[in-house]
């Protein structure tokens, strides 16, 4: 054995410290999905628990907002594909001059804030929507409607640039061929030119689908009064946050990981020096099969679903509330016994709800900093009242709190 | 019959670039017909003209005594084999010949015994299920012909189709190509700028230069009489001295290339405008024209030296000097020994084999 220089290390620990940047946030994530703590956190453990999973379930603004955002994503999928693939047809038959002033036309819509484009969607279809008298009901209005539409202006964009890579390898004479070969114009674009762009269709819809799916800051103009996933993660994150969202990360992450490993799978399956060494090996044969693979990963997956659904965290997490109510107790007690009127609450305030659950931690000791974990505090009260029953005990006490007066409290958990 | 062709003072210009000037031919039905020319000439431009991928600035293109201007190349009863072939690559060779019959609606099954035949025609049976690059190159190039020719056209156009081939298949495929040709009658018109596959396929050939055609004839009067200088020099080997014409009566020619006696030479009858005394010329001598000779009062007959010899099997290269002009001489190897470093020779040429044509551009070797 021999020992390595530090040089030759550099690109180990450089790959380390990149892997660990891409992917630390997304492990984190997923570990705090199973953390019956009340805030998405690792650290302190609390509770192995499944319930978050059940939580987003039932959470129906987060399922409806998934809905419409499946839907726009389908909507900006159908409209965006046709637009980019003609702009790039278009683009690789015109003259180098028109082309330049055309190309920078096209990708304009790239280049302006999602923000403009919000906006300046929700104000022309206002607009047209008024030229018409159109009531308040027709699509004018729609935020669907107005999404897909804002949406594609700059996606229909993207794709067309996956489209264009693409073309530039196309050999024109092809097309030629076909047209000397008796096809018409369609038959050649439909025989010739749509097979050799279907790799670049099905990468540039899945890319159209992703961006629609995540678009935030054209979709939170455009989207009016209904709502979209994005829109309701975030609106999630500014009035409290629980660890549903890294569940719904898990899944995401999930689904993610099964679609890279079946194509993958297929990949491998079909390259030649696979196909030679299966090829005298049917076992290996049929089980490296993509259809296999898919089939195994899909078992995993439903096994992990019936896994959560009964996995039954109670006894632990009962366990944990009885804890903290025992040192809330205490530190009541004790507060009782230095203050006996009234006190500045605000250290103490923290410890009140489930959330601040190491009964020292203070406010800034939140991960969003001092004022963040006031924002949060409020929401996180409500939250516990459903969820735990040590809430409503413990509000009363804050009885002098400023922010986390009990108004707030009430004002929160009422809707 | 739709099968001929007439080209009616047809120019191609791109922009500023003239690729085709005034060209004008007529092709009969059932004719094998050759472009012959450098890079860059305008064959593939002109031949685009005839398919209709490209309309013509001006003149017409008639096929079949029809006018073809704006008939699409889906509507031209013409198939094309492309200098790139444009085999599709996403299809097996199968699916790459019956093509144009899937286009028209034919069934598959069909289809499929039409792409076995001509797979059988192209000696490639039972390759159908191939891809197109898994073939060599010369498979390739018999797909593609195989391809034009499941459109059963009046016309096929050839663009330089046996240039990738090596030698020995290249004459296969001619004398193949050939036979199709004379089996189904089509009208070939046929791309090279090989001019040994332009001489031995065509019935008759044109020479093209810089957009221009500049002789159109049989491979023997093409090659015995070029009519221009840029042809004699590029159709075979030839010999080129500049010369000054001092006599000229219709018949004969008295030139002077200033290697001692003034040549004779054939009146060129169809050489273009007559050379008067006193004009200019450039007097063409093919290498296998020269004879060494030993006859001192022979005519055309003039001193050299020898420089080197390329021995090629059948004949014998030999390239001399005389009076500072490269002199090359071609001989049939008859055993006769080599001539010895810096001998000299005499050289001799038949009046008829000589041909004395008006200065014009070479072509470059
Ligand atoms: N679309 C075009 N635009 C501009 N110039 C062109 C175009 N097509 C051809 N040319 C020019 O016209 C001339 C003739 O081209 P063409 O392809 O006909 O040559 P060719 O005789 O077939 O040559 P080769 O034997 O190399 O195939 C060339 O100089 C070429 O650059
Ligand atoms: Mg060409």
């Amino acid at each position: 054995m021999k020992i390595k220089s530090p040089t030759s290390m550099v690109p180990g620990i450089y790959l380390t410290l990149f892997f660990a940047y891409l992917f630390g946030p997304l492990i984190i994530m997923v570990i705090t999905a199973f953390n019956s703590s009340n805030f998405p956190r690792v650290s302190p453990w609390e509770c192995f628990t499944t319930d978050w999973f059940g939580k987003l379930v039932a959470d129906d603004k987060l399922i409806e907002g998934l809905g419409n955002s499946l839907l726009i994503g389908f909507g900006v999928v159908v409209v965006a594909i046709p637009i980019g693939l003609a702009a790039a047809i278009m683009l690789s038959q015109v003259g180098p001059k028109l082309r330049a002033s055309l190309y920078t036309i096209f990708i304009a819509p790239i280049l302006v804030p999602g923000v403009v484009i919000g906006l300046s969607t929700l104000i022309f279809w206002d607009r047209v929507g008024t030229f018409f008298d159109a009531p308040y009901e027709s699509f004018f209005y729609d935020g669907t409607f107005l999404t897909i539409f804002g949406q594609v202006t700059f996606i229909a964009a993207y794709s067309m640039l996956v489209f264009l890579s693409r073309i530039q390898r196309f050999d024109n004479t092809l097309t030629e061929a076909a047209l000397d070969m008796g096809a018409t114009p369609t038959q050649a674009f439909v025989k010739v030119l749509l097979p050799f762009m279907a790799p670049a269709i099905g990468s540039a819809t899945v890319l159209a689908f992703l961006a629609s799916l995540e678009n935030y800051n054209t979709t939170v103009f455009t989207i009016v009064s209904s709502s979209t996933f994005t829109t309701v993660l975030s609106s999630k994150v500014r009035y409290g946050l629980d660890p549903s969202i890294s569940a719904v990360a898990v899944i995401i992450i999930s689904i993610t990981l099964i679609g890279a490993i079946i194509y993958e799978c297929r990949n491998r399956y079909h390259s030649k020096g696979w196909g030679m060494i299966i090829a005298e090996r049917p076992v290996l044969k049929y089980a490296t099969h993509p259809g296999s693979v898919a089939a195994i990963l899909g078992l995993l997956a439903i096994g992990a679903v019936l896994f959560i659904q009964n996995y039954d965290s109670s006894a632990c997490t009962a366990q944990i509330l009885e804890d903290k109510r025992a040192l809330q107790q205490k530190l009541m007690e004790q507060q009782q016994l230095e203050t006996p009127k009234q006190s500045s609450p605000a250290p103490t305030t923290p410890t009140l709800g489930p959330l601040g659950n190491d009964a020292t931690s203070t406010a800034p000791s939140s991960p969003f900093g001092g004022n963040a974990g006031s924002i949060f505090s409020p929401e996180n009260l409500s939250g516990s009242s459903n969820a735990t029953p040590a809430a409503p005990s413990t509000a009363p006490s804050s009885g002098g709190g400023g922010i986390f007066a009990p108004e707030n409290l009430t004002g929160n958990g009422s809707d | 019959m739709t099968k001929e062709i007439s080209l009616e003072h047809v120019w191609v210009e791109f922009g500023e670039f003239t690729a085709v000037q005034k060209a004008n031919l007529n092709i009969a039905g059932g004719e094998f017909f050759s472009f012959l020319g450098p890079s860059g000439c305008g064959k593939t431009t002109l031949l685009r003209c005839i398919s209709g991928f490209q309309e013509p600035t001006r003149g017409v293109v008639k096929i079949g005594g029809k006018d073809m201007k704006g008939v699409g190349p889906n509507k031209r009863p013409t198939a094309l084999i492309f200098q790139n072939l444009a085999l599709f690559p996403l299809r097996t060779v199968a699916d790459n010949i019956s093509f144009p019959l899937e286009v028209r609606g034919v069934d598959k099954k069909t289809r499929r015994k039409r792409a076995d035949e001509l797979l059988e025609l192209i000696a490639l049976p039972g390759q159908g299920d191939k891809k197109v690059s898994e073939l060599s190159g010369g498979q390739k190039q018999r797909v593609a012909i195989a391809r034009a020719l499941a459109v059963e056209p009046d016309i096929l156009l050839l663009d330089e189709p046996l240039s990738a081939l090596d030698l020995k298949l290249r004459q296969h495929m001619r004398t193949e190509l050939r036979s199709i040709q004379k089996q189904v009658g089509l009208t070939f018109i046929y791309i090279t700028h090989d001019q040994g596959e332009a001489l031995t396929m065509s019935d008759r050939i044109a020479v093209m230069n810089k957009g221009k055609i500049e002789q159109i004839g049989d491979g023997k009067s093409i090659y015995d009489h070029p009519t221009t200088s840029f042809v004699a020099s590029f159709v075979g080997e030839n010999n080129v001295l500049d010369a000054t014409v001092l006599t000229n009566d219709g018949k004969m020619m008295e030139i002077d290339a200033g290697l001692g006696t003034p040549f004779k030479v054939e009146s060129h009858p169809a050489g273009g405008p007559a050379l008067i005394p006193g004009d200019a010329c450039q007097l063409f001598i093919r290498p296998e024209a020269l004879k060494i000779t030993k006859d001192e009062n022979s005519i055309n007959q003039f001193d050299s030296q020898f420089v080197s010899e390329e021995f090629e099997g059948n004949m014998r290269h030999i390239v001399l000097d005389a009076q500072g002009k490269k002199i090359k001489l071609s001989l049939i190897n008859d055993g006769a020994n080599a001539i010895g470093p810096n001998a000299p020779v005499k050289l001799g040429f038949a009046p008829e084999l000589g041909i004395a044509l008006k200065p014009g551009e070479l072509a470059s070797a």
